[in-house]
């Protein structure tokens, strides 16, 4: 073999698999050349903007757009009526429900969409949308989804009168979607009911939204002669956004392009498909011109996509001695208007089912209730797996919640608890398959990192101090070990709209050996040019420097269902591994035929192969790529190219333990976060830097989420947080300074061990900052509060434990 | 809808001329006008920063700027940064440390730097986060963008120093 500073010198220059490569994106952005969807300009490119409802729930009597029409450079206004004929006034969600693309006959949330001006310059469009004259008239809202339940409430979804059947199952009431369950009910009552020890709380997943700093647009652009549809926008999912637009328009999918250029941040905001969309793409087919649509940050905060709205009531049953012996949880899911959750088709409540968290637990149960209400629709993945965060703050909370029951401390409650190491494969009494964990390893390595002892006895210091009138601040420490389910999935049980939740590489390889690389995701500020030419580089031995990759352009790119739910990495991450190695496999045959040796006598080496046993008789890839491309050998067609379609055989299960300590202020109700400690596992590492950055931005949207970020309504149904002024969103200045740290325990079934990290320090970090809070107020009887822990609710709770004197 | 009126102003030392209403925004002449797609639109209401250039030596956001505002102003945006062949010391640690994700933050994050250290050549971390506090990020945690400033402060100061 080759001595040891080559061999390592061929690797460190490949920037390969673990390197901290620097990202090849940034050049472009740091000069403010990236390409966004409002930065795309066309000849004679009209702009479309939004007529909404400013009533939550009201009958629309009429619309009059003559005044609108009249003000020179307005071309069209569309409304509900205009739409009809094409059978595009209501269009089909991700989740088997169906929304009105322009308001049908009445509106059901405050921003709703009513009718679309299109005009020459956005200033009169603006103009015109001011021009339009709704006629409402108002009719009882509902906000709260358990009042919206009642007998007499009023019906809010007229369309589906008398339909008790929905796409998930039996509907109970008028404002009821559906009813899901996983688990065996009768028999984590059994194991509650016959307790020791028995903990119940309800614990509020606030709805929140997740606000990407570029919001939702497009440019549609019809060009008449040759039929062909081209779509520019933010979408997560550019494949499916095409298939949907020519199941709707009618359009032939061969003939509608649809692109994602660079996109400012998704978090799961740009998933759906929004009327915006819809509209643009009919006024374009009306006007024959390009027409662009780019929503404000009221119209984002208000009408497109939130995320949460949980209300999670939670039984938990153990040992004296903190053994859990079951859990049963019910939740009331607030959807909105119309259920647009976008998740797998089969899970109406993603994977809330992962509420078992990182603990053994024998008996499980869990329902969900989707309804409906007169807030804006949504639910979709904030920076996290389906519902995960959710089912991850849940748990989190009921371990808390059941320590103060026991008596007992919460991080030895936990260790308790955990699935073992030598139980994985394990399987969870919801049903998954986790795929490996080291949860001890992990959790004993951060209570030694923050010095976890320490931390508790001057916690029981702070508060004699505080009994004792020497402080007016409360030491609160905030424990989470997480589960995280991500890397949908498998296809026998994930589809989008029915197409299956694969992803897709495509490589070739360029003579000179360079190569480019085409996937079926689409990065939103994951840095996917970066990483997946660090896998290719990995394996197929040609330097990412080398490797340039594209996604996004559906004329291009093969066939994926995107980026969201972490699933990047899991599943076209392994797509790029596989295609490699059918590259490699190619290259192996070429290597022998130009070595005059048999395949099989061959073996790889970084970057080239090598004839075993010899080796100064070597081919490398570069070499080989060359010679497939100028030679004629025998039995093997010409170029170096592969395709890899890949089906995941089961999701990953990346985790990790966060530990929060965090000062509050009793008077004020001000937090200082003093530490964070963050140690995550996801498994097989691409690029250090890359997961440290993902860390620490999940984390300060997990901050953001916890401490203050809402979308708040009144009981007429007014959205109270339309603004960035209301809308909380941390700034360098509340945001603390984050130490990260890893363990690696690989996945078993993904071709290179990756488990995906982007949402997880979104799923730890929520419960983690909010068991720092109630953590602070533990000693003074707080069992449970609910978020935002903004400052005033922050102050309330210690108002109403009569900490105020 | 007004009269145009005619506006004149230098925007990264380019001499330009334009027409617009009087109630139009600078960041609208910018990008829509002269092509100038940097800066870009967050909110609209002066809270995210994504649209920050730098205006007569101040950090100004031009999504609440009028555009006759800038009559005869000297404008500075990212592209005017950097050479053609070469980033910006604060462009280059920002890719250096990471302290981007999906950019659309960055030109404004990026410019308003630039200004801070014109102000502060040799801020402290805390002055950082508070001379950044008008820039909304919503990827990094800000994390990496205090350390790409501080990096790029001493970068610029120990070439300063070698200048003199």
């Amino acid at each position: 073999m080759k001595d040891l500073p080559d061999t390592e010198e061929r690797k460190a220059g490949l920037k390969g698999l673990g390197c901290s490569r620097k990202r090849v994106e940034d050049a472009r952005f740091t000069q403010g050349k990236g390409n966004y969807v409002d930065d795309i300009k066309m000849a004679g490119m009209l702009h479309g903007d939004f007529v909404r409802s400013p009533y939550a729930h009201a009958r629309v009597k009429s619309i009059n757009a003559e005044a609108a029409l009249a003000l020179p450079g307005v071309i069209a206004v569309l409304t509900a009526k205009d739409l009809e004929p094409l059978g595009l006034h209501w269009m089909p969600t991700l989740a088997g429900d169906k929304q009105m693309v322009l308001a049908d006959g009445k509106v059901l949330f405050q921003g709703q969409e009513v009718a679309f001006v299109v005009a020459t310059d956005r200033y009169i469009a603006a103009d015109a949308v001011d021009l339009v004259e709704v006629d409402y008239e108002d009719l009882p809202v509902v906000v709260d989804p358990f009042k919206a339940q009642d007998p007499d409430a009023p019906v809010l979804r007229e369309d589906l009168e008398g339909v008790t059947e929905g796409a998930h199952g039996p509907r109970r009431h008028h404002n009821h979607i559906f009813t899901w369950e996983a688990g065996d009910e009768a028999g984590a009552n059994a194991a509650i009911d016959g307790a020791e020890v028995v903990a119940e709380e309800t614990i509020y997943y606030h709805r929140t939204h997740p606000c990407p700093l570029e919001t939702c647009g497009c440019v549609a652009s019809m060009d008449k002669v040759n039929g062909k549809l081209t779509l520019y926008g933010t979408f997560q999912a550019p494949h499916v956004v095409r298939t949907v637009a020519s199941l709707l328009s009618g359009i032939d999918e061969h003939n509608i392009r649809v692109v994602s250029p660079d996109i400012g941040g998704g978090f799961g905001n740009k998933v759906g498909v929004y009327p915006g969309y819809v509209c643009s793409i009919v006024a374009t087919i009306v006007t024959g011109k390009p027409v662009k649509w780019v929503e404000d940050r009221m119209e984002n905060l208000m009408a497109t996509a939130f995320a949460r709205d949980y209300w999670m009531t939670g039984r938990i049953g153990a040992t004296k001695d903190g053994r859990i012996t079951g859990l049963h949880a019910h939740v009331t899911a607030d959807h909105g208007a119309f259920d647009a959750c976008a998740d797998p088709t089969k899970f109406p409540a993603g994977f809330f089912h992962i509420c078992t968290g990182s603990y053994d637990i024998p008996a499980a149960y869990c329902a969900v209730d989707g309804i409906y209400t007169n807030k804006a629709p949504g639910g979709v993945a904030y920076r996290c797996s389906f519902r995960v965060t959710e089912a991850a703050y849940f748990i989190e909370r009921m371990i808390e919640v059941l320590a103060i029951k026991l008596g007992m401390d919460a991080a030895e409650l936990r260790a308790k608890n955990f699935i073992r190491k030598e139980q994985f494969p394990y399987t969870s009494a919801l049903g998954w398959e986790y795929d490996s964990g080291d949860y001890h390893t992990a959790w004993d390595k951060a209570l030694k990192a923050v010095g976890y002892e320490a931390l508790r006895k001057e916690q029981a210091e702070r508060v004699e101090a505080f009994k004792r009138g020497e402080t007016r601040k409360l030491l609160g420490i905030g424990l989470t070990h997480f589960t995280e389910i991500v890397g949908a999935g498998p296809v026998k049980n994930c589809d989008i709209l029915g197409m299956g939740m694969f992803d897709s590489c495509e490589i070739r390889i360029h003579p000179t050996g360079s190569a480019i690389a085409r996937l079926g995701t689409i990065s939103q500020g994951q840095g996917h040019a970066t990483t997946f030419a660090q896998i290719l580089a990995s394996e197929i031995g040609i330097s990412a420097d080398k490797i340039t990759v594209e996604e996004g352009d559906t004329d291009t790119a093969p066939y994926g269902l995107g980026t969201y739910g972490s699933r990047s990495t899991p599943v076209a991450g392994a797509a790029t591994a596989m295609a490699g190695r059918k590259i490699r496999a190619k290259a192996q045959m070429i290597a022998a035929y130009l070595l005059e040796v048999h395949d099989d006598d061959l073996e790889w080496d970084i970057d080239r192969f090598v004839v075993k046993g010899a080796p100064e008789r070597f081919k490398t890839m570069a070499e080989i790529a060359y010679a497939s491309y100028n030679q004629a050998i025998p039995g093997v067609e010409p170029g170096l190219e592969a395709v890899s379609y890949y089906d995941p055989p089961n999701m990953t299960y990346p985790f990790g333990a966060y530990i929060c300590v965090m000062e509050i202020d009793v008077d004020t109700g001000e937090h200082e976060i003093r530490q964070f400690y963050a140690l995550d596992d996801c498994g097989t590492r691409i690029n250090p830097m890359i997961i440290e950055g993902q860390v620490h931005g999940g984390l300060t949207e997990a901050l953001a989420i916890a401490m203050g970020q809402e979308i708040a309504y009144d009981d007429i149904g007014n959205v109270k947080t339309g603004t960035l002024m209301d809308f909380f969103l941390p700034t360098a200045w509340e945001t603390p300074h984050y130490t990260t740290d890893h363990t690696e325990t690989p996945s078993p079934h993904h071709p290179i061990g990756a488990k995906g990290v982007g949402e997880s320090p979104n799923v730890g970090g929520v419960p983690a900052f909010s068991n720092a809070v109630h953590d602070a107020f533990r000693a003074f009887g707080l069992t449970q509060t609910h978020m935002p822990h903004d400052h005033w609710r922050i102050w309330k709770t210690a108002r109403d434990l009569g900490l105020h004197g | 809808m007004s009269d145009k009126m005619h506006l004149k102003l230098t925007v990264n030392g380019e001499a330009h001329e334009t027409l617009a209403e009087p109630r139009e925004l600078l960041i609208h002449v910018l990008r829509e006008q002269l092509g100038i797609t940097g800066p870009h639109i967050g909110c609209e209401t002066s809270h995210c920063g994504a649209c920050t250039v730098d205006m007569g030596g101040k950090s100004v956001k031009a999504c609440t700027v009028f555009a006759a505002q800038a009559q005869g102003a000297e404008i500075t945006t990212v592209e005017g940064l950097g050479a053609p062949d070469g980033l910006h010391v604060l462009q280059e640690m920002f890719r250096e440390h990471h302290g981007l994700q999906c950019g659309f933050c960055t030109p404004g994050m990026i410019t308003r730097a630039w200004r801070l250290l014109q102000d502060n050549p040799s801020p402290t971390e805390e002055e950082v986060r508070f001379g950044m506090s008008g820039n909304l990020c919503r990827c990094t945690g800000y994390q990496n963008i205090v350390k790409a400033i501080l990096a790029a402060a001493d970068q610029m100061n120990a070439m300063k120093e070698a200048a003199e």
